[in-house]
């Protein structure tokens, strides 16, 4: 109550400064009113009784003076003064001002940025009512920690769970959109019929999908995304209603969801249908394609809730070994596993950029001390004339108040453009998968995070000169000759500022080179395949058209004989379940006849590839053979296994001539007839796990992706391909066309780890920069303040070499003490980011060892200069200054 | 005739409390009351009444509101908050203490 009302009474006093004043001078005019009274009735002439009563009151003004002081108007007036005065000083020195604004600024930049995008991936809320009460379910098993659920497990665990008060299920299904110019690939999501409710999602226009409109044999109908509203059916609300033909079945449009919903799992759906459980998949308890979305009861913990769906699974276990058994629970929030991926990589990035922001502030701290420090005769003499350490301290946070400000402001207008920036170099595919990155920019978040930095940072700069009024001393500061004790005190509080900024540098540095280094490595894995001139690009072809094998495998045998035929193909395979480094993670499950079994899923990603498929990649046969003429479509099943596979499951002796037993099929036991060596079928980064590789004519689906070997020109092949197979039917359509190196260059693994090196490196590269300005700083002004040492000393013989080595040493001195600090912080920080390492250790020597080096090198080299400047005194002449 | 500075340091504001406790007045008569209910002994003096008045509004302690006075003109009347009171209260008691110290030295000496 009372700091309310103190608070008011101060707000009056700043705001309403006329009405404050009016009423001071009609209180004392009242006061003086009534003492003329008094002095009348006790029979003064009025003129006498005037004079007696002002007397008495001593000179009005000076009362009003006292009242004001004690009403706080002085404080906002002083403020004003000391503002005017801060922004003199300042304007009189623009090298200073703007260096140290840019500098600030430069830090604020890098650090509201990346902000930015910490603020839209980890911070603002997800677009969905009480977010906070979502949770992700999965199913586990032995190679997968978070794996899909199976359509058969989704209704027991719904059924069978007391955690949830809902649970639903969603699942990325590309459709194929009938239009009038062919069918064209539509990205797309199939969803239980909860799901919106689930999530507290209203559409905006139309209606939500009815319970039972995921049951089969339910008239069909769609979502649309306000995107695909606005994109395909102009945002007119007639398209509600309106026909659209996914995957040769007529969908009624029934309503469109909010612009600012999305669900990354699923990247940017057009349509979403209600997941009526028709394919083959969805009726199989061993097929898992789909994934749990759940909110939680009341009162219900996510630990709670995930020993509770561990006991569901353990009862499917005992209920249907035969396709559960090792089928386990998973629950993590939903923010996580919307965000979760590029949680660690933000959090590395933001660090970065808060040390740069740090060693900026830092160095912007080194510019105003050696500003106060050129001072100090200014601030003797107005200590001498009377103003209290209070107003000089006053005066000093009002200058730091202004930079902080300046390069505040400054720093939020930059970091409009680097945001932009930023977000275009966000590859395409990268993108999509982050719709809660789009829109991003100076919002009110980065205008408050940018305030609290810069009255941080304020607060940072007002310390130095501060604590130089506690210990400055009048007597040496107005002497002429200030060569005292005090310049020792400033110099070493300069020196500890360089010692921080150099440590902080060396800090990003390490950072940088192990996350260069990573990317080296990760750049130059052994990919078990020759990516030059190699391009991919996946067809679809409708299911309803090409329903069986010998209907697909004539369309695929049609489409090799025309790319074939088409001008620098070398050679061309087929693949069913995707290609190397960006393929999906379709298993199959297996026992082997060799080895005891009780039971337990054997679990190994499976590839259906035609026989040219290797020997177009360039892969490398290390026994056996590859598949050929003999694994036709009715011939007996064999397989081939890569090197990982024959590692683990055949580890004394050959595995080609022994057999599987594979569980999805039909059970049958398989011969092993090759081994090819390891293929770099996931992310770069990632161990490459035991593969099974089957013959495509054997297994083939309606979608598939072709690899071509080229002669040269990938470019222009891959439109060709594309125009020829759309002339065999232009109800197929094609996707993903890209040259292999591409795929590799703007996969996640290696765009991450680009990413990360290039902005760290730019982070280590400005503060470098700055670390060594700060140094050469305080290697110059010690050089200054020892000119007449440094005169005597050469006046008495000492060799310029010996006057090198004095100051060279002290430079040496402070960039051990750095890089010592920063080599001990480095290695702790390099272990937060060790996840994020590929091939590199957090503690790896040599890096850190060239890192150090370099900061030494750059930083001696700059203090060369200060330290010529100290042997080249002519000792006359800085004796005879003096 | 006592001058204003020879009174202690922070005393005004506890007469100004204690006075303004019995009813709301404005400056002229708070001094006038003062004077009366210490027998003509204690002046306080406008240059120390009037900054204490707005100090004392400042911490919240006393308000004011402006009415008219006795004389038929507008005037700013003080009365106490709670606060004030409480502060009053914790004054008295201190100073209580501090005079009563202080009489102990005198007369033993």
């Amino acid at each position: 109550m009372r700091l309310i009302d103190t608070l008011h009474h101060r707000l009056r006093s700043l705001f309403s400064r006329r009405s404050v004043e009016q009423e001071l001078d009609e209180e004392l005019k009242y006061h003086l009113q009534r003492e003329i009274e008094e002095y009348t009735a006790g029979g003064m002439s009025p003129p006498d009784a005037g004079q007696m009563a002002r007397r008495a009151m001593c000179g009005l003004e000076q009362r009003k003076e006292e009242c004001r002081d004690a009403r706080g108007l002085n404080l906002a007036d002083n403020f004003r003064k000391d503002l005017g005065f801060a922004l003199r000083q300042l304007r009189k020195n623009p090298g200073f001002t703007c260096t140290a604004i840019l500098v600030l600024a430069l830090g604020m930049c890098a650090s509201l940025a990346i902000f930015a995008f910490v603020d839209a991936a980890l911070i603002k809320p997800l677009p969905y009512r009480d977010p906070a009460r979502l949770a992700a379910v999965f199913e586990t098993n032995a190679m997968f920690r978070r794996s899909n659920l199976s359509y058969p497990d989704y209704l027991d665990w719904k059924e069978r769970n007391r955690a949830f008060r809902s649970l639903d299920v969603y699942q990325r299904s590309p459709f194929l959109l009938t239009t009038p110019a062919g069918a064209q690939p539509s990205p797309g999501a199939r969803v239980s019929a909860g799901f919106f409710r689930t999530l507290g999602v209203e559409p905006v226009l139309g209606r939500d999908f009815h319970p039972g409109e995921d049951s089969p044999g339910a008239p069909r109908v769609a979502l649309l995304s306000y995107a695909a509203w606005q994109r395909q059916y102009a945002g007119k609300r007639d398209a509600v209603g309106q026909v659209a033909i996914l995957d040769g079945f007529p969908h009624v449009i029934i309503g469109v969801l909010p612009r600012e919903f999305h669900f990354a799992p699923v990247g940017r759906p057009d349509f979403w249908t209600p997941m009526q459980p028709t394919r083959s998949c969805d009726l199989t308890r061993k097929c898992h394609s789909i994934y749990g979305v759940a909110r939680l009861l009341d009162g219900v913990t996510g630990a709670a809730a995930l020993s509770n769906l561990k006991r569901v699974a353990a009862d499917l276990e005992k209920q249907y070994p035969e396709s559960n058994r090792t089928q386990g629970a998973d629950l993590v929030p939903l923010a996580e596993a919307i965000t979760g991926d590029v949680h660690p990589m933000l959090m590395v990035l933001f660090g970065g950029a808060e040390l740069l922001l740090f060693i900026s502030a830092v160095n912007v701290a080194g510019l105003v001390l050696l500003r106060s420090q050129n001072r100090r005769r200014e601030i003797a003499l107005r200590t001498a004339l009377g103003a209290s350490s209070g107003r000089l301290i006053a005066q000093f946070a009002t200058e730091a108040a202004a930079l902080a400000a300046g390069g505040g402001a400054l720093g939020v207008a930059l970091a409009g453009g680097a945001i932009q920036l930023l977000q275009r170099l966000l590859p395409d595919n990268f993108r999509m998968g982050l719709p809660f990155l789009d829109g991003l920019g100076v919002n009110s978040h980065i205008w408050a995070a940018g305030a609290v930095l810069a009255a941080l940072g304020a607060l940072l700069l007002s310390i130095p000169p501060c604590l130089g009024i506690r210990r400055s001393d009048l007597r040496s500061g107005l002497a002429e000759a200030a060569r005292g004790s005090a310049g020792t005190v400033w110099r070493r509080l300069g020196s500890h500022l360089v010692v921080v900024e150099l440590a902080t540098a060396m800090v990003l540095l390490a950072g940088a080179g192990l996350l260069s280094k990573s990317l080296y490595r990760l750049m130059r894995v052994d990919l078990g395949i020759v990516p030059d001139r190699l391009v991919t690009l996946e067809v679809v072809a409708p299911q309803t058209v090409y329903s069986t094998l010998p209907k697909i495998l004539a369309l695929v045998t049609r489409i090799e004989g025309d790319i074939a035929d088409l001008p620098g193909v070398r050679s061309i395979g087929v693949a069913v379940n995707g290609v190397p480094v960006t393929s999906n993670g379709n298993t199959t499950w297996f026992h082997l006849p060799d080895r005891p079994w009780h039971g337990e899923h054997y679990d190994a990603p499976e590839r259906d590839v035609s026989p040219n498929y290797f020997s177009t990649l360039g892969a490398r046969l290390l026994r056996g053979r590859y598949f050929d003429e003999r694994d036709g479509e009715s011939a007996p099943p064999v397989t081939i296994i890569n090197r990982a596979f024959a590692r683990t499951y055949f580890p004394n002796g050959d595995a080609v001539g022994k057999q599987i037993v594979e569980h999805s099929g039909s059970g049958v036991t398989i011969p092993i007839v090759g081994i090819v060596d390891d293929i770099r079928e996931g992310p770069l980064d990632a161990a490459i796990p035991p593969v099974l590789y089957f013959p495509f004519d054997q297994r083939a689906d309606s979608e598939f992706t072709l690899v071509v070997r080229a002669a040269g020109g990938e470019m222009g092949l891959i439109r060709e391909m594309a125009v020829s197979v759309r002339k065999i039917d232009n109800g197929i359509v094609t996707r993903g066309g890209a040259a292999m190196l591409d795929r590799i260059q703007d996969s996640q693994s290696a765009y991450v780890h680009r990413s990360l090196a290039w902005l760290v490196g730019g982070f280590a590269a400005v503060a470098l920069l700055l670390s060594v300005v700060g140094l050469y700083g305080v290697v110059a002004y010690s050089v200054s303040q020892r000119n007449r040492e440094i005169g005597i000393r050469t006046a008495l013989g000492a060799p310029r070499g010996s006057i090198y080595l004095m100051i060279l040493s002290e430079a040496g001195r402070l960039i051990a003490l750095g890089a010592a600090a920063g080599i001990a912080s480095s290695i702790a920080a390099a272990r937060l980011m060790r996840g994020l390492l590929f091939g590199v250790r957090s503690w790896d020597i040599p890096t850190l060892a060239v890192v150090a080096g370099l900061l030494g090198a750059v930083a001696l080299l700059a203090s060369l200069i200060p330290a010529r400047r100290a042997a080249s005194v002519d000792p006359a002449e800085s004796l005879r200054a003096e | 005739m006592s001058k204003p500075t020879d009174l202690v340091q922070g005393t005004v504001d506890l007469l100004i409390l204690k006075v303004i406790a019995l009813e709301p007045m404005h400056g002229w008569a708070i001094a006038r009351r003062i004077r009366q209910m210490s027998g003509e002994i204690l002046q306080v003096g406008q240059s120390a009444l009037y900054p204490s008045l707005h100090k004392l509004e400042q911490n919240g302690w006393i308000r004011a509101k402006w009415a008219v006075s006795e004389n038929g003109r507008r005037a700013k009347y003080y009365s106490l908050t709670k606060a004030g009171r409480k502060a009053l209260e914790e004054e008295a008691s201190h100073w209580e203490r501090l005079s009563g110290a202080i009489s102990m030295i005198v007369r033993t000496a």
